[in-house]
């Protein structure tokens, strides 16, 4: 168990936390931070009165509204697999929200509703959008990455707000969840100004159950918080290729957060194309971890916080990195699986949703499981899905589809594709745009609409066989999916997503109709009405006041025209 | 609430965090403050620097912070929302965060900005409020006994024109512009590439980086605020609902949250009940 428990019976939770920079082929920095959280006690029968690092907002969210596990992600940015290789975890842009409920839960869709409400007040994030009509229930991508009894898929929940903006508002809630918060321990790097001053910014919560030990008699339940940035100042020009911990967070590890088991920050100096290192590493790393994460050999410098030998020369700790000649750009790895989505077509009427699927693996051929969400205004055709590989039809051997209701749910297509070694597979799906009622526009509609990532999940074959590990005594990195056997690991991937133009009125016309008819029907209308019902008459002059009347009296005497 | 939308109303959204600044630091607490932005400036692809809303082009404070909760942001701030917020008619399964928990003893401000008209404020280039609608709902919410009084700040063109139909006591409110006059936006920063605030809004803020909570400065000073040589509008108020002489009325009744200490040296004997629980 956790090192430091020696006095604890009583201390039932452990916090782990960890740092993992990753040099990516382009030049830029990974840096991806997870906080977990493990806690020996039953959530679920509600015995639960005293929460200690564990958070009371999502322990109660857990136990009142029968969540088995829950994972939510919100990204600003995205990761491009084909340049940086495969993310540790990748989420899709916008916010993403998938839940496996307890089967005791009997209305599924309300406790889905009121859970996504909550969310959003604790997040700040506009969670309560989500409803029927952008949440899907997959039948084979989203399988529990927790403790299962039974997969009975009705109850899982999948929604993704593609236009959902993530700021420092959603990340100060999220840095409250951490049980020293931002002031000790590696949260002290979390500044929103760097963080946002980024390429791809992605903070996500997990929750599940896992066995409390190798016998699994009892669960205990894991949160884990995980939050992903790639600085990109390198290919965009703005600095050198040098990295340090001052450079990317502008701050550097002081305080080691008193309530955390372990805290280490791992460096990939992993050999490219074995050859002799070429990255080295400032101060002197405490240990050098070798594992085998994403079926492939890697190297890591460790610098533990909680060595006391490490803050003997200097109070602060702050890693750098420096290249020891430069890296040639022509040998970029590109990874197994990656994907590409883009929209074909012209006009306002039809379009095209075209996936790109790549297979680079030399002799190995796997299946891969797409999952895609289209919103119900763009009308897909599925008679029009076509699957080339290699120039033949590429036939899935499982297809679930799920056609859309207007108003009331998307569409939903899951396809199990068998892609052979050394291809690109084209998925083309046709769709027709269809016009909203006037309302449904939202304020800013020539902006487009968004169409939310697709996911793909495959089992890709590793390069070297990974070895069973103990979950406690592995970086938390390397123990998110768990692993059936050690010749394959499970990617899960997300493509672009999609902005689309749909037929927008014009919404100063009612405006400019109303003003143009009153002002034909005044003119007209109106010059007819009083040509047919004016009547000419001629008036008498009128007699005049006293004075003239006088006057007129004398004219009549003197015998003259009266006036 | 700052009710506009697109990159180029970034000085709606640098008012309604100024205020929103000047509260939180005079002790008023996240879970009282209901903030409604209709759009994301700090996190803006346009935004040169990320997580940063300025309100003066020398950059030296930002209002966005480093612990800033947004209740309502982007298509969630509509008329039907907020007015569901004011008379506390909304769904169920709202979070707390959203409501305005408000009974009859709570002084509430209310600050809105954004693009208005004579009589109307315009929400997110689609909707609009009118003055009637408003008038009605601060009805409603004094029928109800949500709140004990009410000052209303508004930082739009014609603001005057938004307060000339209240009718429920205890409300003051201020404009920062009367009818017929618009109200201008203060400077633009050549890197950001817009007005960073409005001139109304700029000397509100100004002052009220003067106040602390212990400060008496009273609503007569905030009237104040901005002469027409520096508003080139002119800025107008209504005290005639107000019971009170807005002389003996302190800003921070409405801005800050002072709360009354009392210190007394008797000893209190807890309940048998009370001691045998803490035992356990």
């Amino acid at each position: 168990g956790p090192g430091r428990a020696g006095a604890g019976q009583e201390r039932r939770d452990a916090l782990r936390e960890e740092l993992l920079l990753s040099p990516l082929p382009t030049g830029d920095v990974a840096a991806t931070f997870q906080f977990r959280t493990r806690w020996d006690a039953d959530l679920q029968r509600g015995a639960v009165s005293h929460y200690r690092l564990f958070p009371k907002a999502l322990g109660r969210l857990v136990a009142a509204l029968g969540v088995r596990e829950l994972h939510l992600a919100l990204t600003q940015g995205f990761w491009r697999t084909r340049y940086w290789g495969q993310a540790p975890l990748q989420a899709p842009a916008g916010a993403e929200l998938w839940v496996w409920f307890q089967p005791t839960v009997t209305d599924v869709d309300k406790a889905w509703k009121e859970l996504s409400n909550i969310l959003s007040g604790i997040f700040c994030a506009s969670l309560n959008f989500i409803d029927s009509t952008n949440t899907v229930i997959p039948t084979a991508s989203f399988k529990p990455l927790g403790l299962a009894n039974g997969t009975d898929h009705h109850l899982l929940r999948y929604a993704v707000l593609p236009r959902e903006v993530v700021c420092t508002e959603n990340l100060t809630p999220w840095k409250k969840l951490l049980p020293c918060g931002s002031k000790a321990g590696l949260a002290v790097l979390l500044k929103a100004e760097r963080l946002f001053h980024s390429s791809y910014h992605s903070q996500a919560v997990h929750i599940r159950p896992v066995c409390r030990d190798a016998s699994c008699l009892a669960v205990s339940w894991e949160l884990r918080q995980t939050l992903t940035v790639v600085f990109d100042f390198f290919s965009s020009g703005q600095g050198k290729k040098d990295w340090s911990l001052f450079k990317m967070f502008s701050r550097t590890l002081t305080d080691i957060c008193p309530l955390a088991s372990q805290s280490k920050v791992y460096v990939d100096i992993s050999p490219k194309n074995k050859e002799k290192e070429l990255l080295e590493v400032s101060p002197t790393p405490t240990s050098v971890h070798e594992a085998i994460v994403q079926g492939d050999k890697k190297t890591y410098a460790v610098y533990d916080l909680l060595s006391p030998s490490l803050f003997n020369t200097s109070r602060s700790l702050n890693v750098q990195l420096k290249w020891k000649r430069p890296q040639d750009s022509s040998e970029m790895p590109i990874p197994t699986l990656h994907a590409q989505r883009y929209v074909g077509g012209y006009g306002l009427q039809t379009g095209e949703i075209c996936t790109l699927i790549y297979n680079t693996h030399p002799y190995r051929a796997f299946p891969v499981i797409l999952l895609e969400t289209v919103p119900w205004y763009l009308r897909l055709y599925v008679h029009t899905l076509t699957i080339i590989t290699k120039g033949k039809e590429n036939k899935p051997s499982y297809i679930h589809y799920q056609p859309a209701q207007d108003r009331r749910r998307p569409h939903l297509l899951e396809m199990l594709i068998q892609l052979p070694a050394n291809s690109v597979t084209k998925i083309t799906i046709q769709f027709e745009r269809a016009l909203l009622k006037w309302t449904e526009y939202p304020p800013d509609p020539n902006h487009g609409f968004y169409v939310g990532s697709s996911v793909l999940s495959a089992l890709v074959p590793s390069v070297t066989a990974m070895k069973d590990m103990d979950v406690e005594q592995s970086p938390l990195f390397t123990s998110l999916f768990p692993s059936s056997d050690g010749s394959s690991y499970f990617v899960r991937l997300y493509t672009e997503p999609l902005l689309v133009n749909l037929p927008t009125p014009d919404f100063s016309m009612p405006y400019n109709v109303i003003c143009l008819t009153c002002t034909v029907v005044a003119v007209c209308y109106g010059s007819f009405y009083n040509l047919l019902t004016r009547t000419f008459h001629v008036e008498e002059p009128s007699r005049g006041g006293l004075a003239k009347r006088l006057a007129n009296v004398i004219r009549k005497f003197r015998g003259v025209p009266p006036l | 609430v700052c009710t506009s939308r697109f990159w180029f109303n970034y000085r709606h959204v640098a008012n309604t965090l100024s205020v929103y600044r000047s509260v939180k630091r005079l002790g008023i607490p996240d879970s009282h403050i209901v903030l409604m932005l209709a759009d994301d400036m700090a996190c803006n692809p346009r935004n040169p620097k990320p997580a940063t809303v300025f309100s003066h082009k020398n950059m030296e404070l930002n209002v966005y912070g480093d612990d800033v909760e947004v209740d309502y942001r982007s298509y969630e701030v509509t008329v039907e929302n907020f007015l569901r917020v004011l008379t506390g008619r909304i769904p169920p399964s709202t979070p707390r965060s959203k409501r305005l928990l408000s009974d009859d003893r709570s002084n509430i401000l209310i600050y809105m900005t954004g693009h208005g008209g004579n009589g109307f404020l315009k929400f997110q280039d689609s909707e609009e409020i009118t003055n009637v609608e408003l008038a009605d709902a601060f009805e409603q919410m004094w029928q109800k006994r949500r709140y004990n009084e009410l000052l209303f700040i508004i930082d739009t063109c014609q603001g005057a024109s938004m307060y000339e139909r209240f009718y429920s006591p205890n409300i003051m409110a201020l404009a920062s512009s009367q009818v017929g006059e618009d109200s201008l936006s203060h400077q633009p920063d050549l890197a950001i590439g817009v007005h960073l605030m409005d001139r109304y809004t700029f000397y509100v803020l100004e002052f009220l980086e003067e106040i602390h909570p212990a400060s008496q400065t009273n609503m007569n000073d905030l009237f104040q605020v901005c002469p027409k040589s520096l508003c080139v509008s002119t800025p107008g108020h209504r005290t005639d609902l107000f019971r009170r002489d807005p002389q003996k009325v302190l800003i921070t009744d409405f801005f800050g949250s002072v709360r009354k200490v009392e210190i007394t040296t008797e000893t209190l004997s807890l309940d048998r009940g009370v001691a045998a629980f803490e035992s356990k």
